[in-house]
């Protein structure tokens, strides 16, 4: 018999040939292949969403599986013994059977939450991000707000996951949407019984929910994400500024081997976070919550974290009900109606009003840092304060009873802090943000402190600065440009000194960025002399 | 005679045989049934009134004169000579039983701190044989509810329904102050309802007889005694031991606020060290 010569090495090549005379595969792939990403760490958090988003998909059909989205009311007997016996919905029935009868059912049930926690808080760390250093300015307006509203459709999905166990809490938390719904004025009895299907809770709520969190919302992410993604990978990542960065170029790694190898473990990491988190905490324990009955509301019942500052802004509302003939608009319209309109309307609308105050329509591929642009940074600290106090107060009876204050104290702080917050913390970011611009300014026009200081004959002492570029005949540094990056403010940042020890598990960071001095060679840790003061 | 009517016959009763008394015998009978009225009259109020100076003549047990030096040294400021209660600083404990003492002052409670919105749980002043003296002493003073003899957790062997049951009752008395978890939960002003992390069942039992500081009394026409010991089981057994599954830390149980705080300080902390791990600086 003849053995067949099946040379291995070339195997590959062979199967990569035929694909490409099949597919024309090779032009397109080198162009993805080869496509450069910047690198740095804030650009990886809105990763974390997406991969969050696709554990979520993962366990979210590992779950449908044993789910039944129903409201038709069993007896329970399974082996949860307090509550044996318990008449309950099937829908909450089925979710128990999930959590203490499926092998791996309760894990995957904590995976699911804990990622979509993650995916929420990961969501508003990258919009921070965005917007401190600006991505969102021309041409990436748009890509800003699908961000927005991918925010929404989370916040939706998670409100619709919360809701189908039908326990003690997430009715509770229905009961609240539904008087949410109830006091839109004129529209409000409709909405409430147009969406329960009559009177709440009725016997429908689950399904609709149902289709909606596995089907409607779940598709119009996939979509948006996509979108998203693609807006991204055709406008390409924006870039900090620095050496031979500019607004025209993107300066990184290739797409292959090396970004994709990191993006891959970074994906690893989500994955175990979430899986740790999930073996670890408890979240959720639907069993304790019992069925949800209308008589049944528990103290500290809270929605999840992202809808905790709505939460929030109801219990600050003060008690003001306005009459108008036989008709009433209730306290809970202004926070839960308005609000939510608002907070969602004017982030959407940010981009072109900033643009718009400031005149600026050119196209920006280059980030700014936080403290280049106070005003921004300032906007910023008022909304996130205004969001975090919200929050707090979402969790007010919580805090109030275990650091031992008065509810009460807890509700007026809110109050006044949702008012007196923002602008104090405008102003506390404008000016340490205008405090690190200066500081930044003064080292460019008088160089790097060295730690040296000299007696003059006057008896004066001054500390000697190390100019960052030329000097004049009079030894002083001519004036250099601030470059709109980090500017070395230590000796060792400038090549003088060993490089410091740097990174978090082993010191991975050399100085790269050490500009070598013609005049003077970089000194290595070996050979260096200490600095004294020249006596 | 037979046409006498009764009235005359009985007037004839108390004129039978005699002419009209004197005037000075009618005088001394009236003074003798004016005397015999008021001695009746007096003599009735004083067997059913309670006197003023009746604990004077109070017979207290030897628990209960021990347990009233004890008052006497340590309650007595704000509850008052007697247990009467001051106005504006300790209410009265006439009729609050033993249960309600035993609960206060077994749980460190009593005696407070200072005047505040709700006493708070601390070590016990007393130890038990104190505590019960003076819990004696304060259902002798006034009688009140008293926490029963026996087993106060069900069996589950015999009875396996009480854990369900217990549960229920649970969540429809308790969960409005005290959560679905028992962790406890805030109350207006400072007030708050504590965690049943650490209650015994005695206690238990006692606060829901007596209604201790803000809680209200869950009397035996309200939850029967069978329904309290139910309601115990499912704190004893199914809160306090952890029997659910979930992971090693339950972050506490008080809901998604501390879930919302662990996805922060554990996850987006763990996942944004990884991201400066393995991406660029600066």
């Amino acid at each position: 018999m003849k053995r067949r010569k099946v040379d291995l090495a070339q195997a590959p090549v062979a199967v990569a040939r035929g694909t490409d005379e099949r597919f024309q595969a090779a032009t397109p792939l080198r162009a993805l292949l080869n496509k450069v990403f910047p690198d740095h760490w804030s650009f990886l958090l809105g990763e974390i969403a997406l991969f969050s988003f696709i554990v979520l998909l993962l366990t979210g059909v590992f779950l449908t599986l044993f789910f039944d989205p129903s409201m038709k009311e069993v007896a329970y007997d399974g082996p949860y013994s307090a509550l044996r016996g318990t008449e309950m919905s099937a829908a909450y029935e089925s979710s128990l059977r999930l959590s203490f009868e499926v092998r791996g059912g309760l894990f995957m049930r904590q995976m699911h939450h804990w990622a979509a926690l993650l995916f929420m808080a990961s969501i508003v760390v990258h919009m921070a991000r965005i917007f401190f250093t600006g991505a969102y300015r021309k041409p990436r307006e748009i890509n800003w707000v699908i961000g927005i509203i991918l925010f929404l459709l989370g916040f939706f999905a998670g409100f619709t996951g919360y809701s189908l166990p039908d326990d003690g809490l997430s009715g509770t938390g229905l009961r609240i949407a539904s008087a949410i719904m109830l006091s839109f004025p004129i529209i409000g009895t409709w909405l409430s019984a147009a969406v329960f299907g009559g009177e709440f809770p009725g016997h429908l709520i689950i399904g609709r929910f149902y289709i909606a969190h596995v089907l409607l919302i779940p598709g119009g992410l996939l979509a948006l994400i996509s979108i998203h993604l693609a807006l991204v990978f055709k406008q390409k990542h924006t870039q900090w500024p620095g050496p031979m960065r500019t607004n025209t170029n993107v300066v990184g790694e290739r797409m292959f081997p090396r970004y994709a190898l990191k993006q891959g473990g970074f994906f690893m990491a989500c994955f175990g976070t979430i899986a740790l988190l999930a073996g670890l905490f408890q979240i959720n324990p639907i069993w304790l919550f019992g069925p949800y009955r209308a008589s049944e509301v528990s103290s500290a019942s809270q929605p999840d974290w992202y809808v905790m500052f709505m939460d929030g802004l109801v219990r600050l509302m003060p008690n003001w009900q306005i009459y108008i003939g036989n008709y009433s608009i209730p306290p809970l319209f202004w926070p839960a109606g308005v609000g939510l309109g608002v907070i969602f309307t004017l982030p959407l609308l940010w981009p072109w009003l900033e643009s718009r105050k400031s005149g600026d329509k050119r196209i920006h591929n280059l980030l700014e840092r936080p403290r280049d642009n106070p005003e921004r940074v300032g906007i910023g600290a008022m909304a996130f304060t205004f969001f975090l106090v919200a929050t707090i107060s979402g969790a007010n009876d919580v805090i109030a009873d275990k650091f031992h204050i008065s509810l009460n104290a807890m509700t007026w702080a809110g109050r006044i802090g949702l008012i007196v917050g923002p602008p104090l913390m405008y102003w506390v970011a404008v000016r340490i943000c205008l405090g690190l611009q200066q500081h930044d300014r003064e080292v460019l026009a008088h160089g790097v402190e060295t730690g040296i200081i000299r007696r003059l004959p006057n008896g004066q002492f001054v500390e000697v600065h190390q100019p960052l570029g030329p000097v004049d005949d009079h030894g002083h540094p001519e004036p250099l440009e601030y470059g709109g990056w980090v500017v070395p403010k230590k000796m060792n940042r400038v090549g003088a000194l060993a490089p410091a020890i740097k990174g978090f598990f082993f010191p991975v960071e050399k100085p790269a960025e050490a500009p070598v001095s013609p005049g003077m060679p970089p000194v290595s840790g070996k050979d260096r002399e200490e600095i004294g003061s020249g006596r | 005679m037979t046409s006498d009517t009764p009235a005359k016959r009985r007037l004839r009763v108390f004129s039978r045989g005699r002419k009209a008394p004197s005037r000075a015998r009618r005088r001394f009978g009236a003074a003798v049934r004016m005397l015999a009225a008021l001695a009746l009259a007096g003599g009735i109020y004083t067997a059913f009134a309670p006197g003023a100076f009746a604990e004077d003549n109070r017979q207290l047990s030897a628990a209960a004169l021990e347990g009233k030096q004890l008052f006497d040294n340590s309650c007595i400021s704000c509850h008052g000579r007697d247990a009467q209660g001051v106005d504006d600083k300790g209410p009265s404990l006439i009729g609050v039983g033993a249960a309600s003492v035993e609960f206060q002052v077994g749980t460190g409670r009593m005696p407070m701190v200072r005047q505040e919105a709700q006493a708070e749980q601390k070590k016990p002043q007393f130890d038990e044989t104190q505590t019960k003296q003076l819990a004696q002493y304060i259902q002798e003073l006034g009688g009140g509810p008293q926490i029963p003899q026996g087993e106060l957790v069900e069996n589950l062997e015999s009875n396996p329904e009480a854990l369900a049951r217990g549960g229920e009752l649970f969540r429809v008395n308790c969960t409005s102050c005290h959560g679905f978890g028992g962790g406890g939960g805030a109350l207006s002003s400072g007030k708050f309802a504590p965690a049943l992390h650490d209650a015994t069942p005695e206690q238990i039992y006692a606060a829901m007889l007596t209604g201790p500081q803000n809680m209200p009394v869950f009397g035996d026409n309200q939850l029967t005694p069978d329904e309290k010991r139910e309601i115990i089981t499912y704190i004893t057994l199914q809160l306090q031991q952890d029997r659910d599954p979930g992971g090693l830390f339950n972050l506490g149980r008080y809901g998604p606020s501390t879930e919302g705080v662990a996805v922060f300080l554990v996850g987006i902390t763990l996942l944004v060290f990884t991201a400066l791990w393995i991406a660029g600086k600066s």
